[in-house]
C-alpha cells in the first residue's frame, strides 16, 4: 500500500464525513422550510465578518476549550464525562459562595480563592462519578447525566434561596439571580466583552499537554484508559487515576465557570452554563482529544454557537439548531474513525483500486 | 432422497487479511468416510481455511465442489444445508444457556418451520444415545467441563445433521485419557461421516486419519497417505527445517524455597471455589510446571500470586514474606515477574508504542523518570537495545505493540519481565498459538532464567512443553494439587490420570 | 393522609408507562449487545410527533380518537427509524456505543426542539386521551382507583410485560437475542445473521421508546416542551440494570421510581413546605444510589454488550 493511497483514503473519508454531516443537518433545515445556505452562511461566516461577532466567538469559545481540555483528560483515561454541565454549575456555586462570602478581601487574594473554590466544587462533582465508577462499576454515562439534573435543580434553589439578590426580594422581577458580585474577583476585559480567560484557557492547553504527555501520572492516565487490565497487571491503580482524571476534568468545568462569571456574566443568574458542558464533548472529540486540537476546535464551535443565536432573527431558524449540529457531529466524528481505523475496509478499497488500475493499465 | 457426500473439494483457495495471505491458492479433497488431517504450525492458515467452507468466510478466489457440483456458501447456514459441521478449538456455545437451547439455536438450518423446543430436546437425546455421547439436556454451558463441553458440540453438529464433520484442534483442552476416548469415538463415527480435523500433534494424525495435508504460511507444502510418512516426516515438512526444541537437561541444583503457596483459598469470577487450599513449593533455580486441564484454577493462582485476585484464605509467602492480597505494584516491586495469559489484554496496551510498553511497570522508576517527568531519551534507548537483543520484528520502537504478530507481542513482554531482572517469574501459557520459531526462542530463554537461578512458575496445557522445561511437574485438579512428581517419574500416561482427578495410591 | 397515599399511589401506574416502554425497548437492545443511550432523544422525537399529529388535526382543540392512535403509530415508526439509524452507527460502522448514543441524544432532543419550533411554536396543549375505569373493579374503593381507572394504553402497556419475557425466553427470536447479546461468534457459527438480529432489537427497541416520548406527550403532559423527558430516557437506562435485563424486574423498577416521581407532584400540588428542587432531585439521586448497588457483580449482564461484533477479527 503507498503512502499516496493511505492520505488520499484518510482523506476521502473525512470528506465523505464532512459531507455526510453537512447533507443530515440539511435534511433537517429543509424541513422547516429555511434557506439552506443562507442558514450555513449566517450561522459560520456572519460571526467572522465583524470584531463584535469575532469577541462573542471567542467568549463563548474559553469555557468551550477549558471544560473539553477537562473532558480529553477524562476520555483518555478511560471514562467519558458528559457531566461537565453539572460540574460547572457547581463551580460556579462556589466561586458565587465565595464572592458573596467574603466581598471585602482584596483582589489578589480573592480572585485566586474563588477560583480555587470553582475548581473545587467542579472537581467534587466530578470525582463522585468517577469514584462511584473506580469502586462500584457505576456507569459514569449515567451517573453523570443524573448528576447534572441534581447540579440544575441545586444551583435553581440556591439562586432562589440562600443567593438570591437581596434587591430582588424587595422589589425584585421574581428573577432568580444573586446581587452583583464585587468587583474583586472580575476578570478584566481586552475588547468588548472579551477576557483575559482566552489567556487562561490557552495556558491551561499547554499545561494539560504537558501533564498527558511529558509526566509519570499522565502515562498512567493513558494506560488506564488504553488498557485498563494491562495497566492493572503493571501495578497501576487504575481505580485511582479515574477517579483522579475525573476530578481533573471536574475541576476544570468547575473552574470554566468561575471564569465565565469573572469575565462575563458577574453575577449567578440561570443559564450560565448554556449547554456548554454537552457542547465541550462534541469539542474534545473534534479535536481529537488532544489539546492542540481542542483550541482550534473549540474556536469552531464558540463559532457554531454563536452563529446559531443569530439564526433566529435572521433566518428564522431556532437556535436549538446547534445542538442538532452537534448531535450529528458526533455520531459523524466516532463513525470516520472506525471507518479509518479498519484496516481490513482500507485494505479492501486499496486492493479493488488495484484492481481498476490494472484494468486500465 | 440420497445426500450423501460422497467427495469434497476445495479448489485454489485465496484469502488475504490485511498485511497477511492467509491462504495461498490451497487445494484439498476428501472422499467419503475419509478422514483428512489438517497438519500445520499456529498460524499456518489451518482455521481460516476451514472457516471459508464453513462459509464463516468468503474466498477471494478459489471455489468448493461437492459431489463435483459447485457450491457457495454465504454463511454457515448454507454449510449445514449442505451437511457440513464444524466443531470450533473455542466453543461456540452460549454459556447461560442450556444444551437444548444451544442447539436449538441452529434449528432452523434442518429445515425446520416451527420452533419447538421439546423437538430438539427429543433429538439431543436421539443423538447421544446413537453415538454414546452423553449429555443433560438440561445442563446450562458454564455448569459444565471442558470434555463435556466438547460433547455437546458433537452433539449439536450432529444434530444438525452433519454428514461432513470438520474438527478443530479437538483434543487440545482434554487430558491424554480423553484424548484416546475421543479418537476411538471419531473411528467409530467414520463409518457414517467423513471427517477434516485440524491438528498439530501428530501422534493423533497418525491414528486416525488416512490422508494429510500440511499447510505452511498459508500454502499447501504437502499432501499425502498417512501411513506411507513417518511422524518425523511430516514434523520437518510441517516446520519447513528442523527445529528442535530446547529441553531441560541440566540437572537440579535448586536452592531455597522462594515461593511457596500455602493453603490458599481463592473464588472464581463465579463467586465458587477456584483453589480450595492449594500447597505448592518452587525454589529458586527450578522450573516448576502446572500440569491440568484448563479451567482447574490455573488463571486464579497466576492472578492471586501476582496480587490480581483476592487471596480469601492461606498464605503467599515469597521471598519470606506473606504477599497475600498485596497491591501488584508491591508484588511487583518484590521482584516479581509475571507473563501474563492473555497477551493481548493484560501483557501489553495494544495502542502503546513498544517503548511504552516497556515501561509499563517501571515509569515511576529513577530509571525512566525525575520529579514524575518522563525522561524520553533513556525510554528510546533501552527500547532500541531490547528491540535489538530480543530480536523483535518491528517498524521501530514508535509502532503500537498492539500491531505486532503474536510471537513479537510475547518478545515484548518477554523483554520487559527479563529487564526487570525478577526474582522469580510466573509464566502463564507462554506459547500459546505461536509458530515454532516463536516457541523456540521462548524455551531457550526461560532456561535461561532458570540457569541463572531464577525459580518459573510455568503454567501450561502442552504437556510436551511442561515436560521438556520442567524440573518438577506439579498436576492441578479442582484447585487442589493432586501431586508434585520428579520429572524423571513423570510420564503422559501418569500426567493423564492425574489430571483426570484419580488419586494415586 | 389516606388520601395523600391514594392519590400517589394511583398516579404510579400511568406516570410509569413511559417508563417502562422505554426500558422495555433498551432491554431489547442490551439483551442483543446494544447499548443505546440515545434512547432519550428517540423519546423527544416520538413525544414531539405523538403531540404534532393530533395538535395539527384539531388545532389544539378536540379531535377523534383516531388521530392519537396515528400520533402513537407515527412515534413507533420514527423510533424504528432512529433505531435502524444507530444500528448503522453501532453494528455496521461499530461506532463506539456510548459516546455515539449521547450523539443521538443530542440529535433527537435537538430535532424535536427544532421542528417544535417551527411546526407548532410556543406551549399548545391537546385534549390527549382520557381514562377508562374498568366497570366494577374500578368502583372497589383505594384498589379501583390505584390500579383500575387508567387510560387505555396504560393497561397495554402492562400487558406488554408478560409479552416480552414470552418473546425473549420462549420464542426463537428472543434466544437469537440472547445468543447475539451473549456470544456473537456462536450465534454467528449457528447460522444466524448477528447484524440482522441486532438491528431487529434496535427496530424494537426504538419503537417502544418511541411510544413512551409519544405517551408523555400525549396521554401524561398532553403538550410537548424542550424539558418534557428531562432524563426519562437515561432513567430507563439505569432501569435496565437495576432489573437485570429482566422485564418482570424492569417493571418494578419502573413503579419504584414513578413512586419517587411522584413525590414531587406531592409537593407541589398539596402545598408541603418543602423546596420543591429537593423533591425534582429526588429520582435522579435514587438512580445513582440504586446503579451504587447494583452495577457490581453483575452476572447477569449480556456478555457481548457494547462490543461490536466482526466476524473477520478473532480476539
Amino acid at each position: 500500500m503507498t503512502k499516496g493511497f493511505r492520505i488520499a483514503f484518510r482523506f476521502s473519508i473525512v470528506a465523505i464525513a464532512a459531507i455526510a454531516a453537512i447533507l443530515m443537518a440539511s435534511v433537517i433545515l429543509w424541513m422547516i422550510g429555511a434557506d439552506v445556505s443562507d442558514t450555513f452562511y449566517i450561522i459560520i461566516f456572519q460571526p467572522l465578518t465583524n470584531m463584535l461577532h469575532l469577541s462573542e466567538v471567542l467568549i463563548r469559545a474559553i469555557p468551550l476549550c477549558i471544560i473539553a481540555l477537562g473532558i480529553s483528560v477524562a476520555y483518555r483515561s478511560g471514562i467519558i464525562n458528559i457531566g461537565a454541565e453539572g460540574q460547572m454549575a457547581m463551580g460556579l456555586l462556589a466561586f458565587t459562595g465565595v464572592a458573596l462570602a467574603f466581598p471585602d478581601v482584596p483582589r489578589p487574594l480573592l480572585l485566586p480563592l474563588a477560583m480555587i473554590a470553582s475548581m473545587i466544587g467542579g472537581g467534587v462533582w466530578g470525582f463522585i462519578p468517577g469514584i462511584l465508577k473506580a469502586k462500584l462499576n457505576v456507569s459514569e454515562l449515567l451517573s453523570t447525566v443524573m448528576l447534572n439534573y441534581i447540579a440544575a435543580q441545586f444551583y435553581s434553589l440556591c439562586l432562589r434561596t440562600i443567593y438570591l439578590d437581596p434587591a430582588e426580594q424587595v422589589y425584585g422581577t421574581g428573577t432568580p439571580q444573586s446581587m452583583r458580585l464585587t468587583e474583586n474577583i472580575w476578570l478584566g476585559r481586552i475588547s468588548g466583552r472579551l477576557h483575559y480567560g482566552i489567556i487562561i484557557a490557552l495556558v491551561l492547553a499547554v499545561l494539560i499537554y504537558i501533564l498527558m504527555w511529558k509526566t509519570t501520572i499522565g502515562y498512567k492516565m493513558r494506560a488506564s484508559g488504553s488498557g485498563a487490565r494491562a495497566a492493572r497487571y503493571g501495578g497501576i491503580s487504575v481505580g485511582f487515576y479515574l477517579a483522579a482524571s475525573m476530578a481533573i476534568s471536574g475541576a476544570f468545568a468547575g473552574f470554566a465557570g468561575g471564569v465565565e462569571l469573572a469575565g462575563v456574566h458577574r453575577r449567578a443568574i440561570e443559564g450560565i452554563t448554556n449547554n456548554y458542558g454537552f457542547s465541550g464533548v462534541v469539542v474534545a472529540l473534534f479535536g481529537g482529544l488532544h489539546p492542540f486540537g481542542i483550541i482550534p476546535a473549540s474556536f469552531l464551535f464558540g463559532l457554531l454557537i454563536y452563529g446559531s443565536t443569530l439564526a433566529p432573527s435572521q433566518v428564522g431558524v431556532p437556535a436549538n439548531i446547534v445542538q442538532v449540529m452537534q448531535g450529528i457531529i458526533i455520531i459523524v466524528i466516532v463513525t470516520a474513525q472506525m471507518v479509518l481505523s479498519n484496516t481490513y475496509f482500507q485494505d479492501r478499497v486499496w486492493r479493488k483500486y488495484q484492481a481498476l488500475r490494472k484494468k486500465e493499465g | 432422497m440420497d445426500n450423501r457426500i460422497r467427495s469434497l473439494k476445495m479448489e485454489h483457495i485465496t484469502k488475504r487479511f490485511p498485511g497477511v495471505l492467509a491462504s495461498d491458492d490451497i487445494s484439498i479433497s476428501v472422499g467419503e468416510g475419509e478422514v483428512l488431517a489438517l497438519v500445520g504450525e499456529n498460524g499456518a492458515g489451518k482455521t481460516t481455511l476451514m472457516n471459508i467452507l464453513m462459509g464463516l468466510y468468503q474466498p477471494d478466489e478459489g471455489r468448493i465442489l461437492i459431489n463435483d457440483q459447485p457450491v457457495r456458501f454465504r454463511g454457515p447456514e448454507d454449510a449445514f444445508k449442505a451437511g457440513l459441521g464444524m466443531v470450533h478449538q473455542t466453543y461456540m456455545l452460549v454459556p447461560n444457556m442450556t444444551v437444548t437451547e444451544n442447539v436449538a439455536l441452529g434449528y432452523r438450518n434442518t429445515g425446520k418451520k416451527r420452533y419447538d423446543i421439546k423437538e430438539v430436546r427429543k433429538r439431543i437425546e436421539e443423538v447421544s444415545s446413537q453415538y454414546e455421547l452423553l449429555v443433560n439436556p438440561d445442563a446450562y454451558i458454564w455448569q459444565l467441563s471442558v470434555g463435556e463441553q466438547q460433547k455437546v458440540e458433537l452433539v449439536k453438529t450432529l444434530c444438525l445433521g452433519a454428514r461432513f464433520l470438520i474438527l478443530d484442534e479437538p483434543t487440545s483442552a482434554l487430558t491424554p485419557q480423553e484424548v484416546d476416548e475421543l479418537i476411538v469415538l471419531l473411528q467409530r463415527m467414520t463409518k457414517e461421516l467423513s471427517i477434516i480435523f485440524i491438528s498439530h500433534k501428530l501422534q493423533e494424525v497418525k491414528a486416525l486419519s488416512d490422508k494429510v495435508t500440511i499447510l505452511r504460511h498459508g500454502k499447501v507444502v504437502f499432501s499425502g497417505n498417512t501411513s506411507e510418512h513417518s511422524p518425523q516426516e511430516i514434523a520437518a515438512k510441517m516446520t519447513g527445517h528442523e527445529i528442535i526444541l530446547p529441553r531441560n537437561a541440566g540437572s537440579a541444583k535448586a536452592g531455597a524455597t522462594v515461593l511457596s503457596v500455602e493453603n490458599a483459598v481463592v473464588m472464581s469470577d463465579r463467586k465458587i471455589p477456584a483453589l480450595n487450599g492449594l500447597n505448592l513449593e518452587i525454589r529458586a533455580g527450578e522450573i516448576v510446571g502446572l500440569a491440568g486441564v484448563s479451567g482447574n484454577g490455573q488463571r486464579e493462582l497466576a492472578e492471586a500470586i501476582n496480587g490480581l485476585r483476592k487471596t480469601e484464605s492461606g498464605r503467599i509467602v515469597f521471598l519470606g514474606e506473606d504477599i497475600a492480597n498485596c497491591s501488584p505494584r508491591e508484588i511487583i516491586d518484590r521482584g516479581m515477574g509475571y507473563i501474563p495469559e492473555e497477551r493481548n489484554t493484560e501483557g501489553i496496551v495494544p495502542p502503546f508504542s513498544i517503548k511504552e510498553n516497556f515501561v509499563l511497570k517501571d515509569i515511576a522508576s529513577p530509571s525512566f523518570s525525575s520529579n514524575g517527568f518522563v525522561n524520553g531519551k533513556k525510554i528510546d534507548s533501552t527500547a532500541e537495545k531490547l528491540v535489538s537483543r530480543f530480536d523483535i520484528r518491528c517498524p521501530g520502537i514508535d509502532t503500537a505493540a498492539g500491531s505486532l504478530s503474536g510471537g513479537n507481542i510475547q518478545k515484548v513482554i518477554l523483554a520487559r519481565e527479563i529487564e526487570r531482572k525478577p526474582k522469580f517469574l510466573v509464566a502463564v501459557y507462554p506459547t500459546r498459538g505461536l509458530d515454532m520459531g516463536a516457541v523456540e526462542f521462548i524455551h531457550s530463554e526461560l532456561l535461561k532464567i532458570r540457569e541463572s537461578g531464577i525459580g518459573i512458575l510455568l503454567i501450561s496445557e502442552e504437556l510436551d512443553e511442561i515436560m521438556n522445561l520442567s524440573d518438577r511437574i506439579a498436576v492441578i485438579y479442582k484447585g487442589v494439587i493432586q501431586k508434585v512428581l520428579d520429572k524423571n517419574e513423570a510420564t503422559r500416561e501418569r500426567l493423564g490420570i492425574l489430571m483426570a482427578g484419580v488419586k494415586e495410591e | 393522609m389516606l388520601d395523600i397515599i391514594t392519590n400517589m399511589l394511583s398516579m404510579c401506574i400511568p406516570f410509569s408507562v413511559a417508563l417502562l416502554l422505554a426500558s422495555l425497548g433498551e432491554m431489547f437492545n442490551q439483551r442483543a449487545g446494544v447499548f443505546n443511550l440515545g434512547c432519550e432523544g428517540v423519546m423527544a422525537m416520538g413525544a414531539f410527533v405523538g403531540m404534532l399529529i393530533p395538535f395539527l388535526a384539531g388545532q389544539g382543540g378536540a379531535v377523534a380518537p383516531v388521530y392519537n392512535v396515528l400520533g402513537f403509530v407515527s412515534a413507533a415508526l420514527l423510533g424504528v427509524l432512529f433505531g435502524l439509524f444507530f444500528g448503522v452507527i453501532t453494528v455496521t460502522f461499530r461506532a463506539p456505543q456510548g459516546i455515539a448514543g449521547i450523539g443521538l441524544q443530542m440529535f433527537g432532543v435537538g430535532t424535536a426542539g427544532t421542528l417544535f419550533r417551527h411546526f407548532v411554536g410556543g406551549t399548545q396543549s391537546i385534549p390527549g386521551i382520557s381514562d377508562i375505569d374498568i366497570p366494577l373493579l374500578s368502583k372497589i374503593p383505594f384498589i379501583g382507583d390505584v390500579f383500575f381507572s387508567h387510560n387505555i394504553v396504560a393497561y397495554l402497556a402492562y400487558i406488554l410485560v408478560p409479552v416480552a419475557w414470552y418473546i425473549l425466553f420462549k420464542t426463537y427470536w428472543g434466544l437469537k437475542v440472547r445468543a447475539v447479546g451473549t456470544n456473537p461468534r456462536a450465534a454467528d457459527s449457528m447460522g444466524i445473521n448477528v447484524t440482522r438480529t441486532r438491528y431487529e432489537a434496535l427496530a424494537l427497541g426504538g419503537a417502544l421508546a418511541g411510544l413512551a416520548g409519544a405517551y408523555l406527550s400525549i396521554a401524561q403532559a398532553k403538550m410537548f416542551s424542550d424539558t418534557l423527558i428531562s432524563g426519562r430516557g437515561f432513567i430507563a437506562v439505569a432501569l435496565v440494570y437495576f432489573g437485570h435485563w429482566h422485564p418482570v424486574q424492569i417493571m418494578g423498577g419502573a413503579l419504584l421510581f414513578t413512586f419517587a416521581q411522584t413525590f414531587q407532584t406531592v409537593v407541589q400540588s398539596m402545598g408541603i413546605s418543602f423546596p420543591y428542587e429537593l423533591a425534582v432531585m429526588l429520582p435522579y439521586v435514587l438512580v445513582i444510589v440504586v446503579l451504587s448497588f447494583t452495577s457490581r457483580n453483575q452476572t447477569t449482564a449480556p456478555t457481548a454488550l457494547g462490543k461490536p461484533f466482526n466476524r473477520e477479527i478473532r480476539t
